[in-house]
C-alpha cells in the first residue's frame, strides 16, 4: 500500500498547486476535485476506508458542487481571468511563498528530529469508528448538529435578496413598480 | 514493499497545508481565498486520520468527521456572502470590501 499512498499524495501536492495558481475558477474547482480525490485514495492507503468514502461524497461530491453553482450563479467571464493575471504578478506572491515556505522547512526539521517509525498496516473499520462516534463522543454530535442547524438558518438569512420598499411618494418612478 | 513512515505523511499533511496558507495570502478573489481555506482543513484532517491511524484508535477519524461537519457549514454561509458581496458591491477584490458598514 505504500506504493499507492506515495503516488496519491504526489498527486494531490500537484493538483493543490495548480488549484492556487489557476486565473480561471472553474479550472481551480476542477482540480480541486482532483486533490480531494487523491486524498481519498491516501485515506484509504492509511488504513481509513470510512474516512476515504466521506472524503468523495462529502468534499468532492457536495462542497465542490455548492463552489461549481455559485460560480456559475456569478457568471465569471473572461474579464475575471484577465482580472486575475493582474493581480498574480510575482512581487504580489513571492513574499508570501517564501514566508509559508520557511514555516513549512521548519516543520519538517521539527519532524525529521525523531527515528522514524512505520505506520502499522491495519484498518480501523467503520464499526470502529461509529462505536467510538456514538459512545464517547455523543455530545460533540449533538453540537455538530448544532452548528449545522446554524449554518443552514445563516445560510439561508444571508442569501435571501432584500427588496427594497421606498413609500411610494419617495419613489421616482412610480410607474414602473 | 516499503514502509510508510509516520513522518512521511505528516510531511505531506504540511505541505498541502503551507500550500493552502501561500493560497489565502497571495489571492485577492474571495473565491480562491475559500478554496485555499478548505485545503487548509482538508491538510488538518489528513493529519487527523493518518494519526488515528498510527495508534489504531477511531479517534482520528471522528475528529476528521467533525472538521468535515465544519466545513460544510462554514462553505454554506461563506458562500452565500459571496454572492450577497457580488450583488451589492459588483465585484470580488477583498480590498474593495474594507468598509463593514451598512
Amino acid at each position: 500500500m505504500s506504493l499507492v499512498f506515495y503516488i496519491s499524495s504526489f498527486i494531490a501536492i500537484l493538483s493543490t498547486i495548480m488549484v492556487i495558481t489557476r486565473y480561471q475558477p472553474i479550472h481551480a474547482l476542477l482540480y480541486l476535485v482532483v486533490s480531494f480525490l487523491a486524498l481519498a485514495v491516501t485515506f484509504l492507503s492509511l488504513g481509513a476506508p470510512f474516512a476515504a468514502a466521506l472524503q468523495v461524497i462529502v468534499y468532492a461530491g457536495a462542497i465542490v458542487v455548492l463552489f461549481i453553482f455559485v460560480v456559475m450563479m456569478l457568471n465569471l467571464g473572461k474579464q475575471t481571468a484577465q482580472q486575475e493575471k493582474e493581480w498574480l504578478q510575482l512581487r504580489a506572491w513571492l513574499g508570501p511563498s517564501i514566508l509559508s515556505l520557511v514555516l513549512l522547512a521548519e516543520m519538517a526539521v521539527l519532524l525529521l528530529q525523531d527515528a522514524p517509525e512505520a505506520m502499522p498496516a491495519t484498518v480501523v473499520t467503520p464499526k470502529q469508528v461509529s462505536l467510538s462516534l456514538y459512545g464517547e463522543y455523543i455530545i460533540a454530535v449533538e453540537l455538530v448538529g448544532f452548528l449545522l442547524m446554524t449554518g443552514i438558518v445563516g445560510a439561508a438569512h444571508i442569501g435571501k435578496h432584500k427588496k427594497k420598499s421606498l413609500h411610494r411618494f419617495l419613489q421616482t418612478y412610480p410607474n414602473l413598480n | 514493499m516499503s514502509i510508510v513512515h509516520a513522518h512521511t505523511v505528516l510531511i505531506v499533511a504540511a505541505i498541502l497545508f503551507v500550500l493552502g496558507l501561500a493560497g489565502v495570502l497571495t489571492r485577492k478573489n474571495i473565491i480562491f481565498m475559500l478554496l485555499s481555506i478548505e485545503i487548509m482543513l482538508n491538510a488538518a484532517g489528513l493529519a487527523f486520520v493518518a494519526a488515528g491511524s498510527r495508534w489504531q484508535q477511531p479517534d482520528g477519524q471522528v475528529m476528521y468527521l467533525f472538521i468535515l461537519a465544519m466545513a460544510a457549514a462554514e462553505v454554506s454561509v461563506a458562500l452565500a456572502l459571496v454572492l450577497q458581496i457580488q450583488h451589492q458591491h459588483k465585484t470580488l477584490d477583498v480590498e474593495e470590501l474594507k468598509e463593514l458598514k451598512d
